[in-house]
C-alpha cells in the first residue's frame, strides 16, 4: 500500500492537499490537510465588538455575506437587536443573493469543467459537455459570467459592493430601498430567473421545486431529452459515471437553517438528520477537537474554545479544527439543508442512495430554483419609507450565537464581550464540518469518510478523476475552513 | 509587448480570503473571460478558473522556476505569511511540502511583472491585523514600509516594483486595467504612487461623486446606519482621504461604500485594518472629528464647517436623518 498525496486542489476555494492510502484501485483511508492559517480568532481579541463586521466577512471572500450574518447575528443576540421587517427582508436578499450566486458558480466554474477532461473523452457525451463546459473555453462560463454579473448588481445596491460589504448590520441593514429601487431590484431578479429557466433547468422553476421523487427526476430528465439544459446533462452523464455510488459519508447532516421568514420561522428549517430520520439540534452539543490540529488544547465547546496554533503537535495534519455534533462527524451543506428541510425529492433521493456526488449537486440546483422564487416573494414584500434599521444599543459584558447557514452549510460565531472589548470569538464554518480531520476517538471527518472506497483509476475513472468529484461534490471553501 | 504581443499570467493565492478572485469574477461588460482575450491576457494557470489541476499545475510552476516556461506577469492574491519563526509554515503549498512564500519569491525573481492583487498582498491587510499571528507581510510592503516578502530594492525583470492593486477587494477593473496596460507596455514606473499603486484610480478620492456630497457640503450628518446624512462627522467615513475612484467607477453596478450607507474605511490604503478607533465611530477631539481632508488647513476646514452648518437648508437638515426624502427640493415661487 502507498501513501499518496495529491495537491494542489483548484476550482476550490483555497488551498487544499488530501493523502491518501491506496490498495487495490481504490482509497483505503484519506487525511484531509487544510494547509492555510491565518488566525482571525486571535486578530479578533481585544477589538471592539461592532469592528467584528469588518472583519468577519473577509474570513472569506465566496461567503463573505454570510460570514457577516453570523457575525451580525452573534452582535444581535448579545445587544438583544430588534430588526424591523424591511431590514430582515434586505439581509435575507444579500444573503440568499450570494448563496443562490455560489451555488452557480460551484456548478459552472468549479465543479463541470472536470467531464470536459481529456480523461473522459471515450464517452459518447463528451464532446457536448466538453463544448459546454471546458474551462475557460466552453460557452457555459462566459454566458454564466454575465447572467452573474447583472444578478449582482442586485449587491451594489442593496450592499454597496460585493465582497466585504458593512451593509448588515444588528438591527438590520444600511441601504434602505426606494420605490424605484424595489421595481428595479425585481427586474434584476427576475432576469436571473430566466437565466435558471433557459439555461440552466430549461424548464419553469415551478415544475422543478415540484419534482417530489427519484422517479420524477428521472421522468423530467428523459423528457428533456433533444433540448436538454445543464441539470439534465448532469443528470445523463451522472447516470453514465455512476455518481451516485460516489462518495458518501456517514448519512448525518445538519442544518441551522436559513432566512427568516415575516413570522419569524427559518424558510429552511434546523434540525439534525441521522438513522434515517430528522431530530431537532441541541447546539450545546457542539464542540470542536483538537487532537489531530495543529492546535494547542482540548476539546471544547466554542463559547469556551481557544484558537492558539501549535505547530509542533503530535499526530496533527491539518490547521482545520474538527467538530463534533455530541462526539459525532456530521456533514453540512445543500444537501443536509435541503434533507433537514423535508423536500420530497432529496429525501427521497437519500433513502435511495444517500448522500454522495450526485445528490450533493441536485441539491444544490433544487436549491437555487427555492431560493429564486423566495426572492421573488421578498422583494415584493419590500415596503418602501418603512425602516431598514433599528439601532442597538452596545453593552459592555454580553454573549451572543450567531448561527446562519452559508452556501457550503451550518456556520456558527459565538463571541464574548467583557469591558466593551471581544473577549473571545469563535468561528465554526461549513467546510470546518465537512473537511474535518480525525478526533480523538479516530472517527475521520466527513470527506475522509466520503472519499473511502473511492476508485483511483478504474476504466470509468482514471487518473484519480472521482477523487476530485468527490471533494469538489462538498464545494469546499478552504479559506473558511481553518480561518 | 505592444500592439498584437500577447501577456501570459500566473496566479496564486496565499494568506488571504479569495475575495479578490471572487470581485474579478464581478468584472462588467464584457464578462471576465471576454475581457482578458480582450485585453491580451493569457492565463497559465488561475486556481478558480483553469483545468489543470495537481500534477499539471506543479509541472507548470517548475518549468517557470527553472526557465523552460516563460512568464509575463505574477499576481499574487493574499498576505505572504512568514510565520511561524520564519518558516512559512502557515501556508505550505499543497502537495509541494514548501512553504508558499518560497514559491513566491522564486517566481517573482522570473517574472517579467509582479502584482500585488488586493491590500493583502500589497500591504498585508486584514490578516496582518491585531497581533499580526501570522506574521503576515505585502509582496513589498510590511504595512506602511517599504521591504515586506520581496524587500524594498526588488524589481521584476521590466524594471519595475511589485505593483500594488490595492483595495479589500480590489475593483475588478483596477486589475484588468493595469494587466491590460501591462500587456500593452503602457504602464511605466510613473503611473504608480508613492505606494506603488496605479494612478489611474488612486488619483481620485472615494469622496468624488458621493451621492452624499450635498450632506458634506453643509456637514449635515447622518447619526445612525441608514440615514441619509454625510457619514463623515459620526459614523467613520474616510473618503475624503482614502484614494480610490469608488464613486466615479462604481461597484457591482451602482453601488459603493458610501452608497451603500456605510463607511469608507480606506481599504486601499497601507494598516486600514488598524486605524486605532471603532471603524464605524469617528474619533472627536473637543468635538471635532479627526482625520479631515489632508489637504486642507484644518482652521480654514472648521470655519467653513461652523459657517455650512449655520447655512444649511432645512431640507437638507431633515433629510440626513431620514432614511428616504422626506423633505423634497422646493421651486422660487411663480412670479406674480
Amino acid at each position: 500500500m502507498a501513501r499518496q498525496i495529491v495537491g494542489p486542489f483548484n476550482r476550490v476555494e483555497g488551498d487544499l492537499e488530501v493523502q491518501l492510502d491506496v490498495g487495490d484501485g481504490q482509497v483505503d483511508a484519506a487525511w484531509v490537510n487544510s494547509p492555510l492559517y491565518r488566525g482571525f480568532e486571535q486578530i479578533l481579541l481585544g477589538k471592539i465588538p461592532g469592528d467584528a463586521l469588518v472583519y468577519a466577512p473577509r474570513v472569506c471572500g465566496i461567503c463573505s455575506v454570510s460570514q457577516s450574518v453570523a457575525a451580525a447575528f452573534a452582535l444581535g443576540d448579545a445587544y438583544r437587536a430588534e430588526t424591523p421587517p424591511n431590514g430582515i427582508l434586505a439581509l435575507d436578499l444579500i444573503h440568499a443573493a450570494e448563496n443562490l450566486i455560489d451555488h452557480l458558480t460551484h456548478f459552472y466554474l468549479f465543479f463541470m469543467p472536470d467531464f470536459a477532461r481529456p480523461e473522459y473523452a471515450a464517452q459518447p457525451w463528451h464532446a457536448d459537455i466538453h463544448a459546454r463546459f471546458r474551462a475557460v473555453e466552453g460557452s457555459a462560463a462566459p454566458e454564466f459570467l454575465q447572467a452573474r454579473t447583472a444578478f449582482m448588481h442586485l449587491m451594489g445596491l442593496l450592499a454597496g459592493k460585493w465582497p466585504h460589504s458593512l451593509a448588515i448590520q444588528p438591527g438590520g441593514c444600511t441601504r434602505a430601498v426606494s420605490a424605484r429601487e424595489r421595481l428595479h431590484l425585481g427586474n434584476v431578479v427576475g432576469a436571473f430567473r430566466r437565466f435558471l429557466e433557459q439555461r440552466v433547468f430549461a424548464a419553469p422553476l415551478d415544475e422543478i421545486v415540484a419534482l417530489d421523487s427519484r422517479d420524477a427526476l428521472q421522468h423530467w430528465q428523459a423528457a428533456q431529452a433533444g433540448q436538454p439544459g445543464d441539470l439534465a446533462r448532469f443528470l445523463a452523464l451522472g447516470e453514465a459515471l455512476g455518481l451516485h455510488t460516489l462518495g458518501r459519508a456517514a448519512d448525518r447532516f445538519m442544518s441551522f437553517g436559513a432566512y427568516r421568514e415575516a413570522d419569524g420561522a427559518p424558510l429552511f428549517a434546523r434540525g439534525v438528520w441521522r438513522d434515517g430520520s430528522l431530530h431537532s439540534l441541541d447546539v450545546d452539543g457542539i464542540a470542536e477537537d483538537v487532537s489531530h490540529s495543529w492546535m494547542a488544547g482540548d476539546t471544547a465547546p466554542p463559547r469556551t474554545a481557544r484558537t492558539l496554533p501549535d505547530p509542533g503537535r503530535e499526530g496533527a495534519y491539518t490547521w482545520c479544527k474538527a467538530p463534533r455534533l455530541h462526539g459525532k462527524a456530521v456533514e453540512v451543506g445543500a444537501l443536509a439543508r435541503q434533507l433537514v428541510d423535508g423536500h420530497p425529492l432529496i429525501c427521497d433521493l437519500v433513502a435511495a442512495t444517500g448522500g454522495n456526488v450526485l445528490t450533493r449537486v441536485v441539491a444544490r440546483l433544487l436549491e437555487s430554483a427555492r431560493i429564486l422564487l423566495a426572492m421573488q416573494r421578498w422583494t415584493d414584500a419590500l415596503v418602501p419609507g418603512e425602516p431598514f434599521h433599528n439601532p442597538a444599543a452596545p453593552l459592555a459584558d454580553a454573549e451572543g450565537i450567531g448561527l446562519t447557514e452559508a452556501a457550503r452549510g451550518s456556520l456558527g460565531h459565538w463571541l464574548r464581550i467583557e469591558g466593551g472589548r471581544i473577549r473571545n470569538y469563535q468561528i465554526v464554518s461549513p467546510t470546518t464540518w465537512n473537511f474535518s480531520p480525525r478526533d480523538a476517538a479516530g472517527q475521520p471527518g466527513a470527506l475522509e469518510q466520503a472519499l473511502t472506497g473511492t476508485p483511483v483509476d478504474s476504466p470509468r475513472h482514471p487518473r484519480k478523476i472521482a477523487v476530485q468529484h468527490v471533494v469538489r461534490s462538498f464545494d469546499p471553501c478552504m479559506v473558511c475552513t481553518a480561518h | 509587448m505592444s500592439g498584437g504581443a500577447r501577456m501570459n499570467l500566473l496566479w496564486l493565492q496565499s494568506g488571504g480570503c479569495g475575495g479578490c478572485t471572487m470581485s474579478l469574477l464581478c468584472a462588467d461588460t464584457p464578462d471576465l473571460l471576454t475581457r482578458l482575450d480582450t485585453s491580451g491576457i493569457d492565463l497559465l494557470w488561475h486556481p478558480s478558473l483553469s483545468e489543470a489541476g495537481m500534477d499539471e499545475a506543479l509541472r507548470l510552476l517548475e518549468d517557470i522556476r527553472s526557465g523552460r516556461q516563460r512568464l509575463d506577469a505574477l499576481c499574487v492574491e493574499g498576505s505572504l505569511l512568514r510565520g511561524p519563526h520564519g518558516t512559512g509554515r502557515f501556508h505550505m503549498l499543497a502537495g509541494t511540502g514548501r512553504p508558499m512564500i518560497e514559491w513566491v519569491r522564486e517566481l517573482a525573481a522570473v517574472a517579467r511583472y509582479c502584482v500585488a492583487v488586493g491590500s493583502c498582498a500589497a500591504f498585508g491587510g486584514v490578516t496582518a491585523g491585531g497581533s499580526n499571528p501570522t506574521d503576515a507581510c505585502g509582496l513589498q510592503y510590511d504595512g506602511r514600509y517599504p521591504g515586506g516578502l520581496l524587500g524594498k530594492d526588488y524589481r521584476s525583470s521590466a524594471g519595475l516594483p511589485a505593483i500594488n492593486v490595492a483595495g479589500c477587494p480590489t475593483h475588478p477593473d483596477w486589475v484588468l486595467d493595469t494587466l491590460h496596460l501591462l500587456a500593452r507596455g503602457e504602464l511605466g514606473a510613473d503611473d504608480l504612487d508613492d505606494l506603488a499603486r496605479p494612478r489611474m484610480y488612486t488619483d481620485l478620492l472615494a469622496h468624488h461623486g458621493c451621492p452624499r456630497n450635498e450632506f458634506y457640503e453643509y456637514k449635515a450628518s447622518a447619526i445612525e446606519p441608514s440615514d441619509l446624512g454625510c457619514l463623515m462627522e459620526h459614523l467613520g467615513c474616510m473618503g475624503t482621504q482614502a484614494q480610490a475612484d469608488c464613486n466615479v467607477r462604481t461597484w457591482n453596478g451602482e453601488g459603493s461604500c458610501t452608497r451603500g450607507g456605510y463607511a469608507c474605511i480606506n481599504c486601499t490604503a497601507p494598516e486600514f485594518e488598524e486605524p486605532g478607533h471603532a471603524f464605524l465611530r469617528t474619533p472627536t477631539v473637543a468635538g471635532i472629528p479627526l482625520g479631515l481632508p489632508t489637504d486642507m488647513p484644518k482652521a480654514w476646514f472648521i470655519a467653513l464647517s461652523s459657517l455650512a452648518k449655520a447655512a444649511t437648508p432645512q431640507r437638507i437638515k431633515e433629510n440626513a436623518r431620514a432614511d428616504h426624502v422626506v423633505a423634497r427640493p422646493g421651486r422660487k415661487p411663480d412670479r406674480k
